[in-house]
């Protein structure tokens, strides 16, 4: 299968991050290709979610550089144009339905959206839930209306924590769907998770955090 | 220049200049201490007006200017360490506030004293003491954010964005304190004011002044050490000061 | 690609909604204050001249206490969810974002305080001049507690015992507020002129417009690590 020639290349260069006064990492280098899905395993406090929070720009790497697409992300604005970040508390509002968080957030954004909120909705499975309170859904549902946000809202990267967390077997079909056609788009993806992806192998590697292999 | 303001820049270079400065800077201040207090407690002719009493100003005007002064420093280095990220200067703003704090505090404690022959009670609601109270409470509010936050470094930059609020605001507050009390002090009660100044009064003054100024650097310099060693407890210049061997 | 509305408009109408749908806990504000109102005379003694020569100083300080009360609750509930992450990280201009909400907490909080102390003036038979004095200071003045109250939330983020802590930091930062504001109804009881009072309190909620913001968004970013 052809692959549209847009460079999506993520570099990581010998971060280091400390919480307070611990060191969660350091001299930490990696890189994601364009097409690519990054899986990052890790015990529990390896810094799965530190990694992320640090790559996304939340908060910025204590030593070390991350290049998007060659320019540093401390300068180039592009990468916080171009990724979205899904933390593990999700970023919906309780008592905004679903329709209205998922509209704010395109809003946000201020990206354009690929579809209606209603089509992002069907595509998750969540059509019927478009005027329920956010508060309301169970936590698998929720973790759907996320999904919807990622096919709503224009990225070429996708920073995702703790995805698979309640989903059942269709939804994480549904997200390995989506991550195989996000890569075949060019886009790269970080996940971190402990659970196996269906995705093709070639577009696969593994960053484990414990052993510091990147494979 | 720059390369030495660069150099000591540096946590570890800095750490070695305190420790050099601080006992030297301390005695300093010790001389100076017990030649303004000679000055002004002996040498010094009584003031025709407030007697005797008016001998607290060599503590009170000096603390209270240092109390400023200790903010300043505090909310410059919160500035420099959120606009350039300089570590040190992280160290500064903390070991900075404390001291603020117990100049601000003396002062107060002072200006009662004095305060107390002339109007009869231990406080007024007098336009420097009120502001010099309020001053306690921004250095109290900044102490008290740094240790509600966990993560040292995050508290520091918090602290920062704190003091740098603060010092836009001290102008506002003393001018709306000012304004204030000149609403409700009848032009005939005596003023928490210096008398007019005599050289020979003026010249313990100014080295109590000079006294101040050099214990707190001494004493900043003292407490910026200890910050700095916790900021940087995982550098290996702190490890091998304290003799450790590398963690885990 | 579809097009969305601007961000801005975006931003106001969550914050709106969200309030409107806790708006048990918009009762708050107001609830505290009639309770500081009506201590006061049982304090004070029944005695009318007192009353009302005390009234614009209660009206001012149990509407400044009622609203930073309210404070917390401008960035806790989104740290909570995970909605200041998504904020920070999407919000073209997060100092904007801060003024937003400064807004939306303004309409929501010391707009109905202000309504309030109106009512209440009017039921205690206050003189029109300082009935008007009142509202104009209040109205000029308010606008800081809100702008001044983000830097404060922002800063005070996820901390144990947030509220009180909040208050110590933003007090000292609203007594020039409360100077002027009491100033000028204090003023308007003895009939004199306020002018250089409402200009005062209108320069400082300018200043507060154009600096606290950025002050705001700086201190989300400190705290979000």
């Amino acid at each position: 299968m052809a692959r549209p020639a847009v460079a999506a290349a993520l570099e990581v260069v010998d971060v280091e991050c400390l919480r307070g006064d611990a060191l969660i990492f350091e001299h930490l280098s990696f890189g994601v290709p364009a097409g690519h899905v990054l899986q990052i395993l890790g015990a529990n406090g390896s810094g799965k979610t530190s990694l992320l929070r640090m790559l996304s720009g939340l908060a910025p790497p204590d030593s070390g550089e991350i290049r998007w697409q060659g320019e540093p992300t401390t300068t180039s604005p592009r990468w916080r144009e171009e990724l979205l970040y899904q933390g593990i508390a999700g970023g919906f509002s309780a008592n905004l339905t679903v329709t209205e968080n998922l509209e704010y957030g395109q809003a946000l954004a201020a990206r354009g959206a690929l579809m209606r909120v209603s089509e992002a909705l069907d595509r998750v499975g969540l059509g019927r839930y478009g005027d329920t309170f956010t508060g309301r859904l169970s936590s698998g549902q929720r973790q759907r209306a996320a999904l919807a946000r990622l096919v709503l809202i224009p990225a070429r990267a996708w920073l995702l924590d703790e995805p698979l967390t309640a989903l059942d077997r269709d939804g994480k079909k549904l997200l390995e769907g989506m991550l195989r056609a996000h890569t075949e788009g060019g886009g790269i993806a970080l996940v971190a998770t402990h659970q196996g992806l269906e995705v093709p192998a070639s577009c696969l590697h593994t960053l484990d955090l414990d052993t510091r292999t990147v494979c | 220049m720059f390369k030495t303001l660069h150099k000591y820049a540096s946590p570890m270079h800095f750490h070695a200049l305190a420790r050099r400065w601080s006992t030297p800077l301390l005695w300093l201040s010790a001389v100076l201490f017990a030649a303004g207090l000679a000055g002004g407690l002996v040498m010094a002719p009584a003031d025709y007006q407030q007697g005797e009493s008016f001998r607290i100003i060599y503590v009170h005007v000096p603390s209270a200017w240092l109390s400023m002064f200790a903010y300043m420093v505090m909310a410059g280095a919160g500035a420099v360490s959120l606009i350039w990220r300089v570590k040190l200067m992280d160290a500064l703003a903390r070991a900075a506030a404390p001291l603020g704090a117990s100049f601000t505090a003396l002062a107060l404690a002072t200006g009662s004293l004095w305060g107390k022959p002339m109007w009869g009670t231990w406080w007024v609601w007098d336009a420097r003491l009120t502001s010099e109270l309020l001053l306690l409470f921004l250095y109290l509010g900044y102490m008290a954010l740094q240790s509600a936050i966990d993560d040292r470094r995050a508290a520091a930059r918090a602290g920062a964005v704190l003091a740098v609020v603060g010092v836009v605001n001290i102008p506002i507050i003393h001018y709306s304190v000012e304004w204030w009390s000149t609403l409700h002090q009848p032009a005939t009660i005596t003023r928490l004011g210096a008398p007019a100044m005599a050289t020979s009064m003026l010249i313990p003054l100014l080295l109590m002044a000079l006294a101040f100024q050099l214990l707190f650097f001494a004493l900043l310099f003292i407490r910026a050490r200890s910050e700095l060693l916790e900021f940087e407890q995982r550098s290996l210049w702190v490890r091998e000061l304290l003799g450790q061997g590398s963690p885990r | 690609m579809l097009s969305t509305p601007p961000a801005s408009l975006a931003i106001l109408r969550r914050e709106m909604l969200r309030l409107y749908r806790r708006r048990g806990q918009l009762m708050q504000p107001p609830l505290f204050f009639i309770l500081v109102a009506v201590m006061f005379p049982f304090a004070v003694g029944g005695d009318e001249n007192q009353l009302r020569a005390l009234a614009p100083a209660v009206v001012w300080v149990a509407l400044l206490l009622a609203t930073t009360l309210s404070l917390e609750d401008i960035f806790r509930g989104d740290h909570e969810d995970g909605s200041l992450e998504q904020l920070v990280l999407l919000a073209g201009s997060l100092p904007g974002a801060c003024a937003l909400k400064a807004l939306a907490h303004w309409l929501s909080t010391p707009v109905p305080l202000i309504a309030m102390a109106a009512l209440m003036s009017a039921v205690h038979g206050l003189q029109n001049e300082t009935r008007t004095a009142l509202l104009v200071s209040l109205l000029l003045g308010t606008p800081v507690f809100s702008l001044v109250g983000t830097i404060g939330s922002a800063l005070t983020v996820g901390v144990r015992g947030g509220a009180l802590l909040l208050a110590l930091l933003i007090l000292p930062l609203y007594i020039p507020v409360l100077i002027f504001g009491a100033g000028a109804v204090r003023n308007a009881t003895l009939s004199m002129a306020s002018g250089s009072e409402y200009f005062f309190l209108a320069g400082l909620s300018v200043l507060a417009a154009t600096l606290a913001p950025f002050a705001a968004a700086a201190g989300l970013r400190a705290r979000l690590v």
